[in-house]
């Protein structure tokens, strides 16, 4: 059980490498799709007894984060003409070095931290740490409005992985709202984007960094 | 009860969205406030009783912040039909429905009694308030909502990790434990340190966001110069205070954990620096909506100054929540006015307001007094009680670090403030149509009348609400 959860946590990893060396925005959505798909699965395999709640999580995680959200994303660049991103603040291949440092730092670093004994081997925190920091570096380096949302959802895949360690803490209403909260950001960011892209005829954020002091 | 606080603005959302009329909609608005703090003033009166399960329940912090949203509400729902008549060409399904769904998220955060469910409460009034500011459909203002929208769900994403931190803290601690905050608070000294001390910094930092605390206070300019002054108001006044309170929830179960002293430290590192920046933003800043933007800054740093210096400084922050959040909606409904006689929030179009509007440029005139923190208005009492606070604690660098700040804000402010408010107002100005009338002015002298009376007197059952307050922290007037 456990080592299956690994694999898929290894998988997560590799996925943010893929988002961050990829120049066409659909190989990023789509990849961040399949990382959510991913993700939906490890609250069956985490959960000490996986009940109808664990399942629950799993189609709701699956729903949100492998098929509407990125459907939205989708969505949103219908119409874009220039459908890669175009010289980010940090290169492709610097940004995956940076990844690849991060990652084995979350490695090094989840060993060293307190953790209960059953979560202590668990692939769980690197990847949540990793996925975070990847989910970071596309949001700050990356010019397309577009890639920055898929940013916050790497951000937000890390803490929901994180979030497994407390499966049989947090009550299900809560976990529940905060999918719904995600749902309802990423679908208000979509009409956003619309609205972007139709002024500026482009998703380039360079066009919203005229308000300064 | 809790339920009613909750749900009937909510309904009340999906009643505006169904009306066509542009004209008659805002109407809604202050029927519902009028029944929102006439269930908040029942409320208070019962306190021990308003409960829904553990879940839902108000307590005397909450109180404060409720009595706060609702009556700042009310203003506002007050004062935006004769707003909304003027800006009849745009439409408004989206405003009234979003300050609808706002309310009621502030209500559900305010009473929520669970670590997870105020998160979501929270993330909820981020996702309702953005499309406000795109109210006037212009490209910066698609910016101000973009900055907003991203660095708010970062800010709160931030802030659920920090949740989860405070969790795992108490898993480790004392194994499976529910997030409902007095089972966190009796069970804190058993917690894990190192993940209580991760998840207050992270929460710090989510919720310092959704304050605008320096440095994560960059999309406030931006999102307040740019929303109508309505908004500006509800999010400068109410929701800046909702995120204070999570963060005043969250520091009471760190300081029950034993990690009081390392957290105060911090606060107090944020308030100076917040107010730092405020200060040298505000001087020479010639829009007058990111000027108010700054001094909103300036204002969480005093709160959380307050809040780390603790004893009699947080009953001065809690009652400055009070003070700064109606100060803030007579300031920012003036600027509206004069935003609407002008065309126009910036110094370059902006002077002669009181030659302009009598009674709008008087009024931002008495809100910069009030929020500088010149007698005898409310912010005054407040911010008094904190520099007292802060030296008979023996905080004397703070101390002279936080009046030196405030004068160089007061001034910096007062510089742009005069500009605009003295002189004589150019020929374009005097050719626009809109002038004070009753319904424009009305709200924003209640407001100023509110924040007078604080000054003055504090009626006994909010001066013991208040107090309660503050108790429950360990503090003391």
């Amino acid at each position: 059980m456990t080592q299956s959860a690994d694999l898929i946590l290894v998988l997560i990893i590799l996925s943010n490498f893929v988002i961050l060396g990829s120049r066409e925005l659909r190989v990023c959505i789509r990849t961040a799709a399949v990382q959510g798909a991913l993700l939906s699965v490890l609250p069956l395999l985490v959960h000490r007894e996986p009940g109808s709640r664990a399942i629950l999580m799993a189609l709701g995680a699956a729903v949100v984060k492998g098929l509407v959200v990125p459907g939205f994303l989708f969505q949103a660049i219908r119409h874009v003409k220039i459908r890669h991103e175009v010289e980010p603040y940090v290169g492709f291949v610097p940004s995956l070095f940076l990844c690849a440092v991060g990652s084995g730092l979350a490695l090094l670093f989840a060993g060293s931290l307190p953790l209960a004994p059953e979560h202590a081997g668990s692939l769980l925190v690197p990847a949540s740490l990793a996925t975070m920091l990847s989910g970071f570096l596309v949001l700050t380096t990356r010019r397309k409005a577009i890639t920055q949302v898929v940013g916050y959802l790497m951000l937000e895949n890390g803490i929901f992985i994180f979030g497994l360690l407390l499966i049989e803490a947090m009550p299900f209403l809560v976990e529940a709202g905060v999918l719904l909260d995600l749902f309802a950001g990423i679908f208000i960011m979509g009409i956003v984007l619309n609205h972007i892209q139709s002024e500026f005829s482009s998703l380039d954020t360079h066009y919203l960094s005229d308000l300064k002091d | 009860m809790p339920l009613a606080l909750i749900f009937v603005p909510l309904l009340a959302a999906a009643v505006a969205w169904v009306i066509p009329s542009d004209r008659h909609r805002p109407l809604l608005l202050p029927a519902v406030a009028v029944v929102h703090l006439a269930l908040t003033l029942f409320a208070l009166a019962g306190m021990e009783k308003v409960a829904y399960g553990v879940w839902l329940q108000l307590d005397p912090l909450g109180g404060v912040t409720l009595g706060i949203v609702s009556t700042l509400f009310l203003i506002c729902a007050l004062y935006a039909p004769g707003y909304l008549e003027v800006r009849i060409d745009r439409p408004n399904r989206i405003v009234c429905a979003g300050m609808l769904v706002f309310l009621s998220m502030t209500s559900l955060l305010i009473l929520s009694q669970h670590l997870g469910l105020m998160w979501v409460a929270m993330e909820a009034t981020t996702l309702a308030t953005a499309p406000l500011i795109y109210f006037n459909r212009t490209a910066h203002s698609l910016e101000a909502t973009w900055k907003y929208l991203m660095i708010g769900s970062v800010g709160i994403a931030v802030a659920l990790l920090g949740s989860l931190f405070l969790a795992y803290s108490a898993y480790l601690g004392v194994g499976e434990s529910s997030l409902l905050f007095p089972t966190l608070l009796e069970n804190a000294a058993n917690f894990s340190r190192p993940w209580l001390r991760a998840g207050f910094v992270l929460l710090l930092v989510g919720y310092g966001t959704k304050m605008g605390l320096a440095p994560m206070h960059t999309w406030k300019p931006d999102a307040y110069g740019e929303a109508p002054g309505l908004v500006g108001a509800l999010l400068a006044g109410g929701l800046t205070n909702c995120a204070f309170l999570a963060l005043l929830r969250v520091y009471r179960i760190v300081d029950a954990g034993g990690e009081g002293v390392f957290a105060r430290e911090l606060l107090i590192l944020f308030g100076l620096t917040s107010m730092a920046v405020a200060a040298v933003f505000v001087i020479r800043q010639r829009d007058l909506k990111r000027m108010l933007a700054y001094s909103s800054v300036e204002h969480m740093g005093i709160l959380v100054i307050g809040t780390g210096i603790g004893g009699a400084g947080l009953y001065g922050a809690i009652l400055h929540s009070l003070n700064n959040g109606l100060t803030k909606g007579v300031l920012f409904l003036a600027a509206a006015n004069i935003h609407r006689a002008y065309k126009s929030k910036h110094l370059d179009e902006v002077s002669g307001a009181i030659a302009r509007l009598p009674i709008s440029g008087s009024l931002f005139l008495a809100g910069f007094f009030a929020v500088t923190g010149s007698p005898p208005f409310g912010p005054f009492v407040s911010e008094f009680t904190i520099l007292n606070a802060a030296f008979s604690l023996g905080h004397w660098k703070v101390a002279t670090a936080f009046l030196v700040l405030l004068g160089i804000i007061f001034i910096g402010m007062g510089g742009t403030v005069l500009a605009a408010v003295q002189g004589t107002p150019s020929d374009e100005a005097k050719a626009t149509p809109f002038r004070d009338t009753l319904r424009t002015t009305g709200p924003i002298v209640l407001s100023m009348a509110l924040v007078l009376l604080l000054g003055l007197w504090i009626p006994a059952p909010l001066r013991s609400l208040l107090e309660r307050a503050a108790a429950s922290f360990g503090g003391h007037p």
